[in-house]
């Protein structure tokens, strides 16, 4: 048996399907046209240094760092717009959950305007909201939040480019080739499909993905509406951890 | 019994956008009171083991712009060449050293991590690997995170044997990968990082 080692052995996670992701270059999205590498990716193959990653089990956590409406108020007084919470499970490629892993999250306001400094928008900027929140997964994968709904807004991409209202998603996982930044839309919205950055996804089963389901059941009764978005992560080859949470 | 296969789709990467500061990096960009300190902005504590070193450089576009909007991360081994998994949760055991910085850039599109020197790491071929830092960077227009490493200038041995660095033909390629050191009380090493045009760097699919 020397000699032969067994596909994942090594932490070796699944290969990329990068047809799945955007492509680098993507001209409806005009700011890939400088940013995008030329040169095709070199196959690295895994090694140690990209099949481990940093992990925040050590990190202190405010209590209100997953609460938007409340996190940056500077008057005591809730952040403006309507009320939600958004949760989920992240998962890897296995379907196992990925537990105590890092899950970031930021947004504009409701009215779709971000707390920057090089943000022009015309909509008014809320003073106790400033748009930024994390949370640690649970055992189970799960994370959530509080927020208002991000409002859409224009941005100078064709002339008159929209952004549906969407959520930044920073996720770790437990090896830094994992490493994932990407964008929750809301169900139902028209806007998804008109949207330069949406369209850099080639498969509509892709963008779905990336659509969060209005969770009716778990609204909070004369408080907020509910939705739920679940985010999957590269699994790893191996099947020594059948049954068990990614990573442990 | 092996999956051939997995058995859901990772979620699809879209750009982290212009405003991903907000997002990473809250008080660089006068989001403060939420957390105390940025995520990874602080790599060392005096309990570090190690040579301390300055990593920085500046990150460019295909039209020699600076790239003003980026997130950087690193992710390194100790001194020892050991990848540092701290304990979970509620742990109060937090290590000297942690491996994992990330940081802005500004709007100069410079970047500047303060570190240690890694150790040596074996590779899949079971031969240590040069000493190497992983990189990862994300901004507006890049649709997906670029994965990347820096190596050492003053490792040239340890370069020419190293399982990455072999795998790159092109010399001058190979080189957007080395950084060149600045002497000093504390070794600086710059690495500008080319997005795109004749001097882009390597970047892996990993």
């Amino acid at each position: 048996m020397s000699g032969i080692i067994l596909p994942g052995a090594d932490g070796s996670l699944f290969q990329r399907e990068r047809a799945w992701h955007p492509p680098a270059d993507t001209p409806g999205y005009k700011s890939t046209t400088f940013r995008a590498p030329r040169h095709s990716l070199l196959a690295l193959g895994p090694t140690k240094s990209e099949m481990s990653g940093p992990t925040f089990g050590h990190e202190k956590f405010g209590a209100l760092d997953n609460d938007l409406i409340r996190n940056f108020s500077q008057d005591g007084t809730d952040a403006i717009g309507q009320r939600m919470v958004v949760y989920g499970q992240v998962l890897d490629e296995n379907a196992r959950p990925v537990p105590n892993t890092l899950v970031e999250y930021w947004q504009a306001n409701a009215g779709g305007r971000y707390r920057h400094k090089k943000e022009g928008y015309l909509a008014a900027l809320d003073p106790n909201f400033g748009g930024f929140g994390r949370s640690l997964t649970d055992e189970n994968g799960f994370y959530h939040f509080r927020t208002v709904k991000p409002g859409a807004y224009p941005w100078p991409n064709g002339g008159n480019d929209w952004r549906p209202a969407h959520i930044h998603f920073s996720v770790f996982g437990h090896a830094f080739a994992q490493r994932l930044i990407t964008q929750m839309y809301f169900e139902g919205d028209p806007m998804i499909w008109q949207c330069p950055i949406v369209g850099t996804i080639s498969d509509k089963a892709a963008i779905d993905q990336l659509t969060a389901r209005l969770d009716r059941h778990n609204t909070t009764p004369m408080d907020a509406l509910c939705y739920r978005f679940d985010i999957v992560l590269r699994g790893r080859r191996s099947t020594m951890f059948e049954n068990k949470p990614e990573g442990n | 019994m092996l999956h051939p296969t997995p058995i859901l789709k990772e979620s699809p990467s879209q750009t982290a956008g212009p405003y991903v500061h907000i997002g990473m990096t809250p008080n660089f960009c006068d989001i403060t009171g939420v957390c105390d300190v940025d995520l990874g902005a602080t790599m060392l504590t005096p309990d570090t083991k190690g040579e301390r070193i300055t990593v920085s450089g500046r990150v460019f576009d295909g039209s020699g712009a600076p790239v003003a909007d980026a997130v950087l991360e690193i992710w390194q081994a100790d001194a020892d060449g050991v990848f540092v998994s701290p304990p979970t949760r509620n742990s109060n055991s937090v290590p000297a050293f942690t491996g994992w910085g990330r940081q802005p850039t500004q709007s100069d599109g410079s970047f500047t991590f303060e570190t240690i020197k890694p150790g040596r790491v074996d590779g899949p071929d079971g031969r240590p690997m040069a000493p190497h830092i992983s990189l990862w960077i994300v901004a507006r227009g890049i649709n997906i995170g670029l994965q990347t490493r820096l190596y050492f200038a003053d490792e040239a041995e340890a370069n020419q044997g190293d399982f990455v660095l072999n795998k790159i033909m092109d010399p001058r390629r190979r080189e957007t990968l080395i950084a060149r050191k600045e002497a000093g009380p504390v070794p600086r090493y710059v690495l500008d990082i080319h997005l795109q045009g004749e001097r882009e760097t390597v970047f892996f699919d990993i």
